[in-house]
C-alpha cells in the first residue's frame, strides 16, 4: 500500500494521471487488487466504481491476475496468415494454460490483443511491453523456456531491428522496412528549420501556409489542418493544446510506429509549429500503449529539442513562442485512436467518444480548445512550413495534394512503408510491393473497404480510395470469408459499447455472417445482413460504428458471387415463410380478413 | 434574444438558442421518442432512438443544438422503421421477460415497443447470461433488464460529484457497477430516485414489489408520448 501511495505521489493525485498510475501500480502478478483500487480512489476522490470502470475498458488493464509474464499474441488477419495459429498452439503446450488464462502459479497468462502495429513482421506479441516479431512456434516454446526460469523479457531480445530500433533507448527487435522513401516524409529535412522559419512567420502566415498547401488529415477523415488550426486559434479560453494523435490501432497500419522510430524530431517541430499556428504552449503526444517501448527514445528527443530551444520559452529567439510536449500512453483500446475518445482517455477515463458538437477545437482537452492531428499530417505541416505551401500541392491529385505514407503488409514480397503520391493505381501499388495473382486489396484496414481485381485501377487518394495508411494483400488462396470474420470479431470486441447499434449490431452482424458462411442462409437474409449494416452505419454516435459494417457490405459488392453460392437453394429448406401469403386460403375460407403485421419497412 | 425558427415535419416552430432539437421539439408539442435521455441530465446520445434527420443527415436529436432554418424530419417511415430497429435490438440483447416484470406498464422500452406495433424482432435473440445483484438493503439491480441508458449514472451521485453507478467493461460486456462502497449505503430515498429514473426493471426497490396494480400504471390509460403531444 505504502508503494501505491508513493506511486500516486509522484504523479500528483489528479484524475488525468489515472491512467499512469494504474498502469504503474499493476502488481507483480500483473493485475489491478480491489485494495490498490480502493486506495487510488481514496487518493484521488474517486468513488472505487469509477476507478473500476476505467480499469475494465482498457485491454492492458485488468482486476484479475495476467501472469508474472503477459504475453499479448496479436489476433489481427495478418498474424493469421503468418501462421499464428501454430504459434499460439506452441505458447499453449509449453506454459500449460490456454489462451485467456494464466499458469496455475501465475507466472505466465497467454492472451489474445488485437493488432499492434508490426503487420509486416507477424506473428508478433507484446511481452510485458516488449515487442517479439516474427514468431514461430519454436521461438514461442523457447520464450516460455526463459520465462519458467526467469529471464527478463529485454534479455530475450536477441537479434535486434534496423535504424532506430538498435539504439539503447529502444533496442528491439522491430524492422523499419522502409521500401520507398518519398519526398516529403522522407524527404531532406535540417533539425530545427520548420521551426525557425516558423518563428520568422506570424501565425496567421503559418496557418496560410498550410492553407495554401491543401494538407488534409492523414488519419483518414481528411479535414483541412489549416482550417482546423485557424478554428483553434480562433476559440477562447485561457490555454489551447496541441494533441498528436499517435494511437494508430487500425489493423494494418504502422506507419507512425515507423515514424515515432526514425523521425521524431520531424514530428514534434510539426508539434511546435502546430502550437504556434494555433496558440497553444501545450502539446501531447498520446502514445498507444503498444508503442511504448519508445517512450524512452522520444523522451530523450524531446530533452534534446529544449536544450537546442526548439521547445520550450521564446523558442526560436521569438518571443511568445512557447511550447512544450508531454507524452501520454494509452492503455489498449483501438476507440482511442477517435480523436474524443483519446481525450477522454487522456483525461484519465473511459475512452468512450464525446458527442458532437462541440467539437474538440471549441472544447478538447480538459474542455479547452485543442486541434487533434495525426502523426504523419504534424510531419507534413513541418515540412511544407520549409518547403512552402505550393511545393507540397505541386504533388499529388487536384484534391489530394502530397504525399501519403502507406503501411502494407499480407500476401506480398516487400512489406513494410511506402511514401507514395497520391494518385497512385491499386495496381501500380502491387507491382511496387511485389504482389502477382492478387485476389482482394484491403485499403483503409477493416474500416476502409475490400476491392477486388474489377477495383485495381482506383486511385488511392481522398476522392477515390481514401486510407490511413493501411493496405493489406490477400493472395489467390486466401478465404474471403476468414477475412471479413476475423474484422467483425474485431470491431465487436473493440466496440466501446456505449451506444446501441454499434454495440448490439455488430454483434447481430456476425451472427447473421456465421449463418451465411455455415451454409444455414437464405436469399432474404442476404438482403437483411445488407440492410443491418446500413442500420449500424446509419446510427452509430461514432466513426467505429459509422464503417464497422463495411466488411460486410463491401465484400457483398466487390464479392458477391461468394455469398451467393452459400445460399440454401434446396426446395425443401424454408426457414422464412410468408405469413399473409401462407394464411390466405384459410382468411378466404372463413372469410374474415387478415390482420396484417405491421410492416419493418 | 432572437427566436429560433425551424421546421419539424413541416411544422413551422420556434426555439430559443442553447436549447437541443429534442427539447425545442417537445416545448412545440412534438414528441420524439427517446430512451437513454431524461429531462434534466446531462445528453449522452446513447440509445440512438432519437435519431432525426436534419436537412437530410441523421442526428441525434437529445445531444444535437438546434439550429437556424433547421429543415427536421421526426416521422419518416425510414426514420421510424430506424428506431423500431433499435428498440428491437434492446429487446434481443438483453432478457426481457415482460410479463414478470415488476416494471410492466411503467417502462419506457415496453412502452415504445407498444408504440412501434412490435410483436416480434427482425433480430435474433441473443440471450446473454448475466446477474442479478441485490446490492444492499434497498436495491435489486437486474442486469437482464438493463439498457446501459447511463440515467443511473448521470443522476445518481454524492454530494461532491463521485460516481455511484458506473459503466463497466465495454462491446458489448458493458454493465452497470454500483459502488461496493456507496451503493449498500444508499438511502431509501436515494434508491427510489433510482428505481424511478431507470427507463427498464434494471433497478427495482426491494420488498415493495407491484404496489401499484396493473391497469393502474404509468402507460396502461395512454401510449408513452401523448403527454408531450397533448401540451401542443
Amino acid at each position: 500500500m505504502e508503494n501505491i501511495t508513493s506511486v500516486i505521489l509522484k504523479h500528483g493525485k489528479a484524475r488525468d494521471k489515472l491512467l499512469d498510475i494504474i498502469r504503474e501500480v499493476h502488481s507483480p502478478k500483473g493485475h489491478i487488487p480491489p485494495e490498490a483500487v480502493r486506495e487510488i480512489a481514496r487518493h484521488l476522490n474517486l468513488s472505487e466504481i469509477d476507478v473500476q470502470g476505467v480499469v475494465s475498458f482498457y485491454h492492458f488493464f485488468s482486476s484479475s491476475p495476467r501472469g508474472a509474464y503477459a504475453v499479448y499474441l496479436n489476433n489481427a488477419i495478418t498474424s493469421v496468415m503468418a501462421g499464428r495459429a501454430a504459434v499460439a498452439q506452441a505458447f499453449e503446450k509449453a506454459a500449460g494454460c490456454r489462451f485467456g488464462e494464466t499458469t496455475p502459479d501465475g507466472r505466465i497468462g497467454l492472451f489474445d490483443t488485437s493488432c499492434i502495429g508490426m503487420n509486416d513482421q507477424e506473428p508478433a506479441a507484446v511481452i510485458n511491453g516488449v515487442i517479439f516479431t516474427r514468431l514461430t512456434p519454436e521461438k514461442a516454446a523457447e520464450l516460455v523456456e526463459g520465462m519458467k526460469a526467469g529471464r527478463s523479457v529485454e534479455d530475450m531480445v536477441e537479434a535486434l531491428g534496423d535504424g532506430a530500433n538498435q539504439s539503447d533507448l529502444v533496442r528491439a527487435m522491430v524492422q523499419n522496412n522502409i521500401r520507398v522513401k518519398g519526398p516529403v516524409l522522407f524527404g531532406p529535412f535540417t533539425p530545427g528549420s520548420a521551426v525557425r522559419k516558423a518563428a520568422e512567420m506570424t501565425p496567421e502566415q503559418v496557418i496560410e501556409e498550410i492553407k495554401k498547401a491543401n494538407l488534409l488529415g492523414r488519419g483518414g477523415a481528411g479535414f483541412p489542418t489549416g482550417l482546423k488550426w485557424e478554428f483553434c486559434r480562433k476559440e477562447q479560453g485561457p490555454r489551447r493544446y496541441v494533441v498528436c494523435n499517435a494511437d494508430e490501432g487500425e489493423p494494418g497500419t504502422f506507419k507512425d510506429r515507423v515514424i515515432l522510430t526514425e523521425l521524431p524530431r520531424l514530428l514534434f517541430e510539426g508539434m511546435a509549429v502546430a502550437g504556434y499556428a494555433a496558440g497553444a504552449m501545450e502539446g501531447i503526444l498520446y502514445l498507444r500503449s503498444e508503442y511504448s517501448y519508445l517512450k524512452a527514445h522520444l523522451e530523450a528527443v524531446l530533452d534534446e529539442l529544449r536544450k537546442d530551444n526548439i521547445l520550450g520559452k521564446s523558442i526560436a529567439g521569438r518571443k511568445g513562442f512557447d511550447f512544450d510536449i508531454v507524452i501520454k500512453t494509452g492503455a489498449g483500446a483501438y476507440i482511442c485512436g477517435e480523436e474524443s475518445a483519446l481525450l477522454q482517455s487522456a483525461e484519465g477515463k473511459r475512452g468512450e467518444p464525446r458527442d458532437r458538437p462541440p467539437f474538440p477545437v471549441q472544447v478538447g482537452y480538459m474542455g479547452l480548445p485543442t486541434t487533434v492531428n495525426n502523426v504523419e499530417t504534424l510531419c507534413a505541416a513541418a515540412q511544407i512550413i520549409v518547403q512552402g505551401g505550393a511545393w507540397f500541392k505541386s504533388m499529388g491529385t487536384v484534391t489530394s495534394a502530397g504525399t501519403k505514407l502507406l503501411s502494407v503488409s499480407g500476401d506480398c514480397e516487400r512489406p513494410g512503408i511506402y511514401e507514395i503520391t497520391y494518385g497512385m493505381t491499386v495496381r501500380e501499388l502491387l507491382d511496387l510491393v511485389g504482389a502477382a495473382d492478387t485476389q482482394a486489396v484491403q485499403v483503409g484496414g477493416p474500416s476502409g473497404c475490400c476491392i477486388s481485381r474489377t477495383g485495381f485501377d482506383r486511385k488511392i487518394c481522398f476522392a477515390d480510395l481514401a486510407t490511413g495508411g493501411s493496405i493489406i494483400v490477400f493472395g489467390p488462396n486466401r478465404d474471403i470469408f476468414d477475412i471479413v470474420r476475423n474484422f467483425l470479431e474485431f470491431f465487436v470486441e473493440e466496440s466501446c459499447g456505449w451506444c446501441v447499434p454499434c454495440r448490439a449490431g455488430n454483434v447481430l452482424l456476425l451472427k447473421m455472417f456465421e449463418k451465411i458462411v455455415a451454409g444455414m442462409g437464405t436469399a432474404e437474409d442476404l438482403k437483411n445482413i445488407e440492410e443491418w449494416g446500413r442500420l449500424v452505419k446509419a446510427l452509430s454516435r461514432c466513426g467505429l460504428g459509422q464503417t464497422s459494417p463495411n466488411p460486410i457490405l463491401s465484400t457483398l459488392e466487390n464479392f458477391r458471387p461468394l455469398y451467393e453460392a452459400k445460399i440454401r437453394k434446396d426446395t425443401g429448406f424454408a426457414p422464412d415463410f410468408d405469413l399473409t401469403a401462407a394464411a390466405q386460403e384459410a382468411c378466404e375460407a372463413s372469410d374474415r380478413t387478415f390482420c396484417e403485421e405491421t410492416h419493418h419497412g | 434574444m432572437a427566436e429560433i425558427r425551424f421546421t419539424i415535419d413541416d411544422k413551422p416552430c420556434t426555439a430559443k438558442a442553447g436549447q437541443t432539437i429534442w427539447e425545442a421539439a417537445r416545448d412545440n408539442g412534438v414528441y420524439i421518442p427517446v430512451l437513454c435521455h431524461y429531462d434534466g441530465l446531462k445528453p449522452v446520445g446513447a440509445c440512438r432512438i432519437c435519431t432525426v434527420r436534419v436537412n437530410g443527415r441523421l442526428m441525434a436529436a437529445c445531444t444535437q443544438p438546434i439550429g437556424k432554418d433547421m429543415i427536421i424530419e421526426n416521422t419518416a417511415p425510414d426514420l421510424e422503421d430506424m428506431r423500431r430497429a433499435l428498440i428491437e435490438m434492446l429487446f434481443v440483447e438483453g432478457n426481457h421477460m415482460c410479463p414478470t416484470c415488476e416494471k410492466s406498464g411503467n417502462c419506457e422500452l415496453q412502452a415504445l415497443a407498444y408504440r412501434y406495433g412490435i410483436l416480434a424482432p427482425r433480430f435474433p435473440y441473443l440471450w446473454p447470461r448475466r446477474e442479478i445483484e441485490a446490492a444492499g438493503p434497498h436495491l435489486l439491480l437486474d442486469h437482464n433488464r438493463c439498457i446501459q441508458c447511463l440515467r443511473c449514472v448521470r443522476a445518481v451521485k454524492t454530494k461532491d460529484d463521485k460516481l455511484i453507478f458506473a459503466l463497466l467493461h465495454r462491446s458489448g460486456k458493458v454493465r452497470i457497477g454500483l459502488d461496493p462502497e456507496l451503493g449498500p449505503r444508499l438511502t431509501e430515498e436515494t434508491a427510489q430516485k433510482a428505481m424511478d429514473i431507470c427507463p427498464v426493471g434494471a433497478i427495482l426497490k426491494k420488498e415493495v414489489g407491484f404496489a401499484v396494480p396493473i391497469g393502474k400504471r404509468k402507460f396502461d390509460a395512454a401510449p408513452i408520448g401523448s403527454e408531450t403531444a397533448e401540451k401542443a
